[in-house]
């Protein structure tokens, strides 16, 4: 469905420090850098994947986004996407996608939502009994009854959000790409557009590439992480692997009848520890956690425990560590 | 063709929001054409010899120029295109199943429309009821009025094609006022909307004829009022038609010229 091969983009920026003099100089001369925003990026994704792409700020995942959606030209490499190259027959392959750039916006600032939506509904030729139904569903899902007869520029960022999504898909796209989708949503919106998006995927079988930097996001969608930094591919697998390889921590943090005494655990370290509570780190593949309480419980008066799994923001942390991003 | 109409009824409805707007435009322009009526009579009054075109003709010419100022005007800009190009919301532009120039061709074309629609008909109606020798008359023939009314549309069909190349410059300088300014005086000097273009010295006038901007605003005027006769309107209709042609063709080329370049950053 969708295959990139060797995929290549570079961008050159002027740079000048600041003050008033190196604005004067550059005036006559400007020193450019080279900027590789993608490295020789592959992968291939199936229909019907939910694709989670993740990444640090400015590790390339916009510019993926891009290129796969035909906005900009790769130097190098190889990209199809149902048999089209997106930046050669952009006008033919962009009906068959929806996207939806979280920082930028597609609708009308000055009249009714509905309106721009009706606009969109002509441009893609939409037939209007298809539209109808479409747009009912999109409505319902999203819950936009109260604000798609208000003008956009009346909207939160949150209603906007909700609006640019049933936006990108109005004319039922096969592909979506979501940069961003949940910026500025608040809970109950996120719940509500994560909920739309497996909806999708499941009832029309929609593949859906997703950027973000809500983990949680990618914890309820996707089955498979994309992980780049630094224009390059790192990790490419399901989220469970991922969890695997560096999940193995868990903590531990126990509350007891006052012992001023410090307790040592072999295989563990401590993250904190009062006279009531000690917080443990442990490492699952020298020692069990069933180990440590009894340790624990050896040595004081337990009151309380609770086990963690590492979460996975931590993971993502310790990711862009080992991979020095 | 759809969709074309569908911005053009969506650009209608936002226009039609504006009626304040609407109005002082009204009003301005009614100010505005008496005091220019009013320096070209005391010229005129004081004329050592008579001048290429009649005090009678230029009224014409001046009514018709305040009544569809935004069909002639390039400064009538849509700054929202100017935004998203340099805020770089163009990115969802480039995702439709449309070409990009006759989208925004569509955009430019109904913003002027819309905007005229409103404010055409109230100063037309004032200005035929005012009293002579200020008032504005039927053309001389029918043919005339038919001739006049294929070159205005003609001319605004122009003057958008010559404006989608301020647009594509945007994309070069990423701001608008530069281009604006040039484009701006240039094409509002040599439509003859400063001075009309009989007025200019021959000199001058050799220029204006050469350059397409008279054909958007000095020549459909001066077809209502008779100064230019049938027979020549023809050819000036001709002349329009091949202009369009030209600079439609060379405005996609440079479209999509710059598109191949553009990067969308951030975001």
């Amino acid at each position: 469905m969708i295959h990139l091969e060797g995929i290549s983009k570079s961008y050159k920026i002027a740079k000048r420090s600041s003050g008033l003099r190196q604005a004067a100089k550059a005036l006559f001369y400007r020193e450019h850098t080279t900027i590789n925003a993608l490295k020789d990026i592959s992968f291939s994704i199936k229909q019907g994947e939910i694709v989670g792409y993740i990444g640090p700020n400015g590790a390339g995942k916009s510019t993926t986004i891009k290129i796969m959606s035909g906005i900009l030209v790769p130097d190098t490499g190889k990209c199809t996407i149902m048999g089209y190259t997106p930046w050669k027959d952009r006008t033919q392959y962009v009906k068959n996608i929806g996207v939806v750039f979280g920082q930028r916006s597609q609708l009308w600032w000055d009249v009714p939502v509905i309106d721009s939506f009706e606009l969109l509904k002509d441009i893609y030729k939409v037939p209007q009994q298809e539209y109808k139904s479409t747009i009912d569903l999109l409505i319902e899902t999203l819950e936009l009854q109260e604000i798609v007869q208000s003008p956009v520029r009346q909207l939160s960022l949150g209603q906007r959000m909700r609006c640019e999504i049933a936006a990108s898909l109005i004319h039922n796209p096969k592909i979506i790409f979501l940069d961003e989708p949940t910026i500025g949503l608040d809970a109950v919106s996120k719940i509500a557009v994560r909920q739309f998006i497996k909806t999708i995927n499941k009832e029309k079988g929609v593949t859906v590439i997703l950027t973000t930097h809500d983990m949680n996001d990618i914890e309820a969608l996707a089955d498979r992480v994309i992980l780049i930094g630094k224009g390059t591919l790192l990790y490419d697998g399901n989220l469970e692997e991922l969890r695997k390889q560096f999940g193995t921590t868990k903590i531990i943090t126990a509350d007891y009848a006052k012992n001023t005494d410090p307790i040592q655990i072999p295989g563990t370290a401590a993250l904190s520890w009062t006279p009531e509570r000690i917080v443990l780190s442990i490492d699952t593949e020298r020692v069990k956690p069933s180990e440590v309480i009894t340790h624990l419980s050896n040595k004081v008066e337990l009151l309380d425990v609770t086990i963690e799994t590492k979460p996975i923001e931590d993971i993502i942390v310790q990711l862009y560590k080992e991979y020095q991003i | 063709m759809k969709m074309y109409l569908a911005v053009l009824r969506l650009r209608l409805n936002m226009g039609m929001q504006y009626r304040a707007a609407a109005l002082a435009g009204v009003a301005t322009q009614f100010f505005w054409g008496f005091i220019i009526i009013m320096v070209f009579e005391a010229f005129y009054e004081h004329a050592a010899q008579t001048p290429p075109i009649s005090l009678k003709e230029l009224i014409q010419y001046i009514w018709l120029q305040q009544a569809f100022l935004v069909f002639v005007m390039m400064w009538f800009r849509d700054n929202e295109l100017f935004d998203l190009i340099t805020s770089g919301n163009i990115a969802y532009e480039l995702c439709r199943p449309s070409g990009l120039y006759g989208f925004w061709y569509a955009k430019l074309l109904a913003q002027r429309l819309s905007s005229a629609l409103l404010r055409c008909f109230p100063i037309l109606i004032v200005a035929y009821l005012l009293p002579e020798p200020y008032n504005l008359e039927p053309p001389p023939s029918i043919w005339a009025f038919l001739l006049f009314l294929s070159a205005l549309l003609l001319g605004l069909l122009l003057l958008v094609a010559i404006s989608m190349f301020l647009y594509i410059s945007v994309f070069i300088t990423l701001s608008p006022m530069g281009s604006l300014l040039v484009f701006g005086v240039l094409s509002e000097f040599f439509a003859g909307l400063v001075i009309p273009v009989p007025l200019m010295p021959v000199w001058l006038q050799k220029i204006a004829y050469v350059l397409p901007f008279r054909w958007t605003a000095d020549f459909p005027f001066r077809v209502y009022s008779g100064h230019i006769p049938e027979q020549d309107a023809i050819i000036g209709i001709l002349v329009q038609l091949s202009y369009l042609t030209v600079l439609v063709w060379m405005g996609r080329k440079a479209l999509n010229g710059v598109l191949k370049k553009v990067v969308v950053q951030g975001g």
